[in-house]
């Protein structure tokens, strides 16, 4: 211990502090600042940046004893009392904040900017964030806030918000309101797991497996139970229900006891005193193994010699063969004159969502926790319940899950990561246990978008018609089913691209390997195949020569469509309006000097290229897919909605408080929004497959509908007047020069024994299984995209510049939130295309550290030109459809379609790589097969 | 997980050399940390007894001029550097390749010393610093004394000092005189770690329209940073013209033979690289040279 003397946000701080603290620690821990994140430990996100002596440094690798005598200000420093700094407010203003997590450090780097340089120009601030990450916004909003506020710094007007064109806004739904929280996420007063503390807690730590496939011999945990400030040391003996979970398939260990099947199965976990002590206490744990052959790969998984990963499953390593037919394949491709057949690969990509996962256990009994009580940002809290339930052998009731704010997902965050763990611990300790991952462990253990190889055929008629697709996909499962099964069906009813496509045949082997499970991930699958499809619509365009726009605009899904599972597109196709739009826009950029696909410039080339896309709303495939919630009006005349649906920055918060202040005419500021708590707020369903706007958005919607009934009974009565004469006017019911304020409404109710708190459970429209002919699907999203590429032709370096993008997403709810969406959307695939592999190597993560694993930084980030389409769906809350996946998958391959422009070299695996770019462009091929990671 | 036990920010060599001895091999030096910390948490061993950080030694965090010599103390950060107007006229590639070397969070706190002690084949600040025939002041084995930078270089990632036991002071170059000039340009690629592909520092005078003389270093090109004595023989004399320039990137690719490093670039990719690298430095310090101006380039990206 020593002393340190400190001024923190204006205060003059002396304590003692151990030496062994980082500055981060220090302020997170000894000061109960948790504004400041924590998301790397390696220097390389950025997002514990806080300035010392006005300058930014990283947090987490900065002893704290090197601030001695230095002033040091964090995010909580930012505001003068209730009054905003003006980096905060551009953030809220400009719809820079989504999840939050990255905020409080994007704002930390901006702010040394500003008081440097108070008139920022792009390049200024791409060089003064470049590393300092946010993985959902795509930048764009960021850059107008960061200006924006200096503007304000230098007494000039804030810059006006880039709010997208709409159709037909309402009263609230269709404008741009303040997404919810967002004062906390700005001010660091938003609380996430690993900000929640409680007297007497525990820390967890988990040990994994040290091989990607052995057996367990023994396991011998008396060592690390010796050790002084140890709690409980946990194997798979003391799981005490169902020792398997997962959310398709139970096929997953909560602790592993006769093998282990890829490095991030858990052995054993222990919580102690500290964390110090926790991790001593991990090395203590000894675990014979017996290594076994490792399946690394799929299509290896497939063949007889491979070993048998799960022997109980039916099909051995094939997880699924999963198949869509459709027309007559034969006969589609003697019909046509041109064939283009290709194989495509791309790689293992992870999340990186900013905050890594953590979980808290609270035992019943605790002080305020009646049951088992268990703190997760979850995107499923209702289904972690239910798991949990099954693995401590205990009714799920007898279980809370409250969900926390999520620091990012994606996907990411639908798996059971430390939920049971915390749990088993809290039990076995009788107090509070917190589990967080390192970001080391947390790139090893969750899943992530599957690796997939991509065969595709596609065959067209001399008029530039496509008659037939055939496709066969290998997807890399990895060691448990996680959601493969789902995400590599979507990957197979989406390969014939968002065309009429009378003729297919795919066939989609999911496999079991020893690698990193593969998962949910933004896109689910779609983005993958989408990567082959919209290349060969180039090459067939090429062949044919047909313009590429022309091609699409051709084959283009419209209503009266029927797609390649048998749906009959009724409604809400925009596709060919998205593809008009991108179309201008690209013409656009030429001022009228006649557009042209590739240019060059000295040493640079230049080319153009564009890709579509569809994206199911929805769970599908025969799966009831609905959603509760539940709302209450109170005598203060606020609402407030509840629904176990979680918002990771994705904004669901904000729909559902939309949804119902429309209803009631309220103001949005009158509404307030409860999630994810298993005790008060009903089932709103998994976040994924980009579903809950529309359906927690119309369990919302309708919930108010059925309030709005009850208080329209009431006030009939009450002021005596028919029930079908009274409005809704912000906050009061009006009738023939009767009026009643909503609140006053509520305190009449309740004197007469009313209620004002409803609930509603929205049943979105059935789907018909894959294979059945019906509709899969009750909605698709549209979308096209032109990425202008800029490759250096001595280096090989490619630079997207601009991606224009129009997307039909049914109605805007919150069009700048949603613009948000898109662009953060686009600017994760593009990190896939340029940036992110996953590389694991005979099953061993070579990726196990951020540092190598680069995700797109602002100064990646294009101009984007984003545009809305709003074709109703009908069946959607005011004719939303989702937008969640949607952006991110296309622009791989309208970027790769560019690249090809450019360069004359097409790109058939991700992501690309300038080295072998740069040579084959020197050799004259024009065929790129290999990847970085290949690069060895 | 705990990395150190104790922390000590000394204010004179002779305390930072005290607690050193005190602690027998069981403390070592920090300066900006910024790369030392994170290799410790990846390295997941004992922790050290102790850190000595000497960052808060007046003399080793100052930029100045004496006898005709730019000293740069070891415990200067890369952010002082890019900012010193000295280093800009007087030894641009510095203040290049300092600017590139991660963000600016980490730039405010590395330090040049903590760069060249690291001993990485390809640290940026090291390729400009052996470009400028930079000498590096240490204190080895309890003695004193000046030695040529490439010295400090035993291999990959060892440096000639220990700096458990070791100190490393300064840096001495002298500044650009008449008609001399650098540059510095490196080649990255988008994924993985954030080492270069390859770096290259040229150092130059030129008189009238001849190179008289020339430094040039490319990094990685073996384990650890060298001269391209070829090239550099081959321009000394030679009019500072687009053809020379031209001539010097077969030179190079015949001199240097880098390897293929994994998961970063091939050793074809390097060897198209080091004439383009050639090309473009060279032309930059030759135009520098001539006009003596010199704005650094490509700062913080």
């Amino acid at each position: 211990m020593a002393t340190i003397n400190v001024t923190v946000n204006g205060q003059q701080i002396e304590r003692e502090v151990d030496e062994s603290r980082t500055l981060a620690q220090f302020l997170r821990n000894d000061l109960g600042l948790t504004g400041t994140k924590i998301g790397c430990e390696e220097a390389e996100c950025g997002i514990c940046t806080v300035l010392v002596d006005g300058v930014p440094v990283d947090s987490c690798v900065y002893p704290v004893l090197k601030a001695q005598g230095k002033s040091i200000k964090s995010v909580e420093g930012l505001a003068e009392g209730e009054t905003l700094h003006p980096i905060q407010s551009g953030f809220i203003e400009h719809g820079a904040v989504q999840c939050g997590y990255c905020t409080p450090g994007l704002m930390m780097t901006a702010t040394a900017l500003l008081n440097e340089n108070p008139d920022p120009s792009e390049q200024d601030i791409k060089v003064a964030l470049k590393d300092t990450y946010c993985r959902c916004t795509g930048y764009a909003s960021v850059i107008r806030a960061i200006q924006s506020a200096g503007r304000e710094l230098r007494g000039e007007t804030p810059l006006p918000v880039n709010d997208p064109a709409v159709s037909e806004p309402m009263h609230v739904i269709s404008r741009s309101v303040p997404p919810q929280e967002v004062r906390a996420k700005v001010t660091g007063q938003a609380k996430y797991t690993d900000d929640i503390t409680f007297p007497g807690m525990l820390y967890a730590r988990t040990l994994r497996s040290r091989y990607p496939h052995a057996k367990i011999l023994s396991i011998s945990t008396e060592k690390a139970k010796a050790l002084p400030g140890v709690q409980a040391v946990l194997t798979h003996a003391n799981v005490p229900g169902e020792n398997l979970h997962g959310l398709v398939y139970r096929d997953w260990p909560v602790l592993c006891d006769t093998v282990v099947r890829y490095m991030g199965d858990a052995v054993a976990i222990v919580a102690a005193d500290t964390e110090d002590l926790a991790a001593e206490a991990l090395k203590l744990i000894e675990v014979e193994y017996e290594p076994l052959p490792v399946v690394a790969d799929p299509q290896y998984a497939h063949t007889a010699e491979a070993p048998v990963l799960h022997p109980e499953h039916p099909t051995g390593n094939l997880l699924k063969h999963i198949k869509v037919r459709h027309g007559d394949i034969e006969a589609g491709f003697a019909q046509a004159d041109v064939i283009i057949e290709r194989e495509y690969h791309t790689p293992t990509t992870e999340h990186a969502f900013l905050e890594p996962e953590c979980a808290i256990g609270v035992p019943a009994g605790y002080p305020d926790h009646d049951k088992l009580t268990v703190y997760v940002g979850s995107q499923i809290p209702y289904q972690d319940r239910n798991q949990l339930g099954l693995a401590l052998g205990v009714p799920e009731e007898s279980v809370r899950v409250i969900g926390t704010l999520i620091g990012g997902g994606f996907g990411g965050k639908e798996d059971i990561a430390g939920q049971i763990h915390v749990a088993m611990l809290a039990n076995a300790t009788g107090r509070p246990v917190k589990m967080l991952y390192t970001r080391q462990e947390s790139l090893v253990f969750h899943p992530k978008r599957h690796a997939t190889t991509i065969r595709m055929k596609t065959g067209a008629t001399r008029d530039g018609k496509l008659i037939a697709v055939q496709a066969e996909l290998y997807g890399d499962a990895g060691a448990y089913a996680s959601l493969s099964d789902k995400v590599l069906t979507r990957a197979t009813t989406h390969a014939t691209g968002p065309y009429a496509v009378p003729n297919a045949k795919i066939d989609c082997f999911a496999m079991y390997t020893n690698n990193v499970p593969s998962g949910a991930f933004r896109g689910f699958g779609v983005t993958q195949s989408a990567f082959a499809v919209e290349q060969n619509m180039d090459l067939l365009a090429a062949e044919l020569g047909i313009d590429p726009v022309q091609f699409r605009l051709i084959n283009a899904q419209k209503v009266g469509v029927t797609t390649a599972t048998g749906q009959l597109l009724r409604e809400s196709v925009g596709l060919i309006e998205t593809i008009e739009d991108a179309w201008k826009d690209m013409q656009a950029h030429h001022n009228g000097d006649g557009f042209r696909w590739a240019w060059r410039d000295g040493h640079k080339a230049y080319g153009w290229g564009i890709a579509c896309a569809y994206k199911n709303t929805g769970l599908g495939g025969g799966a009831p897919d609905k959603s509760e919630a539940e709302i209450e009006a109170f005598e203060d005349g606020t609402i407030e909605v509840r629904t176990a649906a979680a918002d990771m920055g994705q904004g669901l918060a904000h729909v559902v408080a939309q949804c119902a202040a429309e209803e009631l005419n309220l103001p949005y500021e009158k509404v307030r929004v409860l999630l994810c708590d298993t005790d008060l707020t009903p089932n709103g369903g998994p976040t994924t497959a980009s579903r809950q706007t529309f359906v927690t958005g119309n369990a919302a919607r309708l919930a108010a509908v059925a309030l709005r009934d009850a208080l329209t009974q009431s006030a009939a009565e009450m002021m005596d007047v028919p029930p079908q004469t009274i409005r809704y006017e912000e906050g009061l019911l009006r009738s023939n020069g009767h009026q009643v304020e909503m609140g006053k409404l509520v305190h009449w109710m309740k004197s007469h024994g009313l209620t004002s708190r409803v609930r509603h459970e929205y049943y979105a429209p059935k789907t018909q299984p894959l294979g059945s002919g019906g509709d899969m699907h009750f909605a698709f999203s549209y979308a096209t995209q032109s990425a202008l590429v800029e490759v250096d032709m001595e280096t090989g370096e490619v630079h997207v510049l601009k991606i224009v993008s129009s997307t039909d997403i049914g109605r805007a709810i919150n069009p700048l939130m949603l613009q948000g969406q898109i662009e953060g959307g686009i600017v994760m695939a593009l990190g896939h295309c340029l940036t992110e592999a996953y590389i694991i190597e005979d099953g061993v993560p070579w990726s196990r550290l951020l540092a190598r694993y680069k995700m797109p930084s602002i100064k990646h980030a294009p101009e984007i030109i984003s545009h809305l389409v709003e074709h109703r769906s009908e069946a959607g809350p005011y004719g939303a459809k989702g937008v969640g996946e949607i952006p991110s998958i296309n622009t791989t391959p309208a970027i790769c379609n560019a690249i090809t422009n450019a360069t004359g070299v097409r790109i058939y695996a991700t992501p690309v790589d300038q080295d072998a770019l740069l040579l084959a462009m020197k050799n004259g091929q024009t065929e790129l097969h290999t990847a970085w990671q290949h690069v060895r | 997980m705990k990395l150190w036990h104790h922390y000590h920010t000394p204010s004179s060599i002779d305390e930072a050399l005290a607690l050193l001895d005190h602690y027998g091999g069981q403390a070592r030096v920090i300066a900006g940390g910024t790369d030392l910390l994170v290799d410790l948490r990846a390295e997941e061993g004992e922790p050290f007894q102790a850190l000595v950080d000497i960052t808060a030694i007046p003399e080793l965090t100052t930029i100045e001029t004496r006898n005709n010599q730019i000293i740069i103390g070891a415990g200067v950060t890369h952010n002082q550097i890019v900012r010193s107007p000295l280093l800009a006229a007087n030894a641009t590639c510095l203040v290049e390749s300092c600017g590139v070397v991660g963000g600016p969070q980490v730039r405010n706190v590395g330090t040049l010393g903590g760069n060249v002690a690291h001993a990485l084949p390809a640290g940026d600040g090291t390729t400009s610093l052996v470009a400028l025939d930079a000498e590096a002041e240490i204190i080895l084995n309890g003695e004193r004394r000046w030695v040529p930078i490439l010295k400090m270089y035993q291999g990959p990632g060892q440096s000639l000092i220990d700096s458990t036991h070791d100190l490393l002071l300064r840096f001495r170059f002298a500044p650009s005189g008449k008609g001399e000039a650098t540059a510095f340009k490196r080649i990255m690629r988008p994924q993985g770690v954030a080492l270069p592909i390859l770096g290259c520092a040229v150092w130059l005078r030129v008189d009238g329209d001849t190179i008289t003389e020339s430094r040039v270093c490319i990094a990685p090109a073996g384990p650890t940073p060298m001269r391209v004595n070829e090239v550099e023989a081959f321009l000394n004399g030679q009019p500072a013209s687009e053809r020379t320039i031209h001539q010097t990137a077969e030179l190079g690719q015949k001199a240097l033979h880098p390897r293929t490093s994994k998961y970063r670039a091939t050793a074809d990719y390097r060897r198209e690289m080091i004439g383009v690298l050639l090309r473009r430095t060279l032309t930059l310090a030759v135009q520098r040279a001539q006009t003596g101006a010199a704005v650094p380039e490509g700062v913080g990206m």
